[in-house]
């Protein structure tokens, strides 16, 4: 019963800030609503007793709002927060198309006949994911893995000032720019 | 708590973000609903992981998920820093022409 009732509390508050996201006039605000929706969301996972999952989606989340955070000071150059904003487009279609997924997935989820429970959770859920990805799953981490790694030389590629695609071009053929200085601005 | 109630609140929670992407010209902002919409698949992977099939392998799709949350932030995060740096904005139809 106090279960049920905390899910709801979170649901609401989870889908309350969700939408105050794309309300509040300004972007420190909407990153705020958008960490409480998120820490909401982790609290439901861990009611339904999924406790490493649960916490890593919230650790996860508060740091992604503080990278947000520092985004906003680094390329606004001001107190974002002082900064009322609306910048959207095409806003009727967006709500159209929104409700109808809405209708759509929640119609599906409310007239399916979900299947009867099967087996039951293991008792150290946290001790079976580990043996789990290190063990029968583990091509599966091996390849979430490779996909981090590329995530990293990628967004080092696309955000760094200046690397060996600017000096070489796109095919790593061009002949060495004359510098000013070594390693200098872009020619 | 029922399975179709974790799925309703994990359809508003996809709904709602679908009309962030959809609608926001910041980037950061259209991260943002992307980010709402991963949320709800998360959720409602994990309401379908306790009420249907609670085997520790359905767990290593919910990593699965997590994993690209980060992606996502990542590769956003990193595409508007060039964009912000070649044409000095960090709205997305100031990038139509990405070539250019």
């Amino acid at each position: 019963m106090l279960i049920g009732i905390a899910f709801w509390v979170l649901a609401v508050i989870a889908v309350a800030t969700g939408l105050a996201v794309f309300v509040v006039n300004s972007m420190a605000r909407a990153t705020y609503a958008l960490a409480v929706s998120f820490i909401a969301v982790g609290v439901q996972i861990l009611l339904l007793q999924q406790n490493y999952l649960g916490l890593i989606t919230i650790l996860m989340m508060v740091m992604e709002m503080a990278v947000m955070a520092v985004y906003m000071v680094m390329f606004m150059g001001m107190n974002p927060a002082l900064m009322p904003m609306d910048m959207t487009h095409g806003k009727k279609t967006a709500i159209a198309t929104s409700v109808g997924v809405f209708v759509l997935l929640a119609g599906g989820a409310l007239l399916i006949p979900w299947p009867q429970r099967r087996g039951s959770p293991p008792a150290d859920l946290t001790h079976a994911l580990g043996l789990e990805i290190m063990g029968e799953k583990m091509l599966v981490m091996a390849v979430v893995g490779a996909v981090m790694v590329a995530t990293i030389v990628a967004g080092v590629v696309l955000a760094s000032h200046r690397t060996r695609y600017d000096r070489f071009g796109d095919d790593l053929r061009h002949r060495r720019v004359n510098d000013a200085q070594p390693g200098g601005g872009k020619q | 708590m029922t399975l179709e109630a974790v799925l309703v609140v994990a359809a508003a929670l996809f709904a709602v973000g679908l009309y962030g992407a959809l609608s926001q010209q910041v980037i950061v902002m259209v991260m943002m609903g992307l980010e709402l919409m991963i949320n709800g698949v998360l959720l409602a992977a994990g309401g379908f992981w306790w009420f249907l099939a609670p085997a520790p392998s359905g767990q290593v799709l919910l990593l699965v998920i997590l994993a690209a949350m980060t992606v996502e932030m990542a590769m956003g995060f990193a595409i508007a820093t060039l964009l912000h740096r070649r044409r000095g904005t960090d709205m997305t139809d100031m990038a139509q022409e990405l070539s250019q």
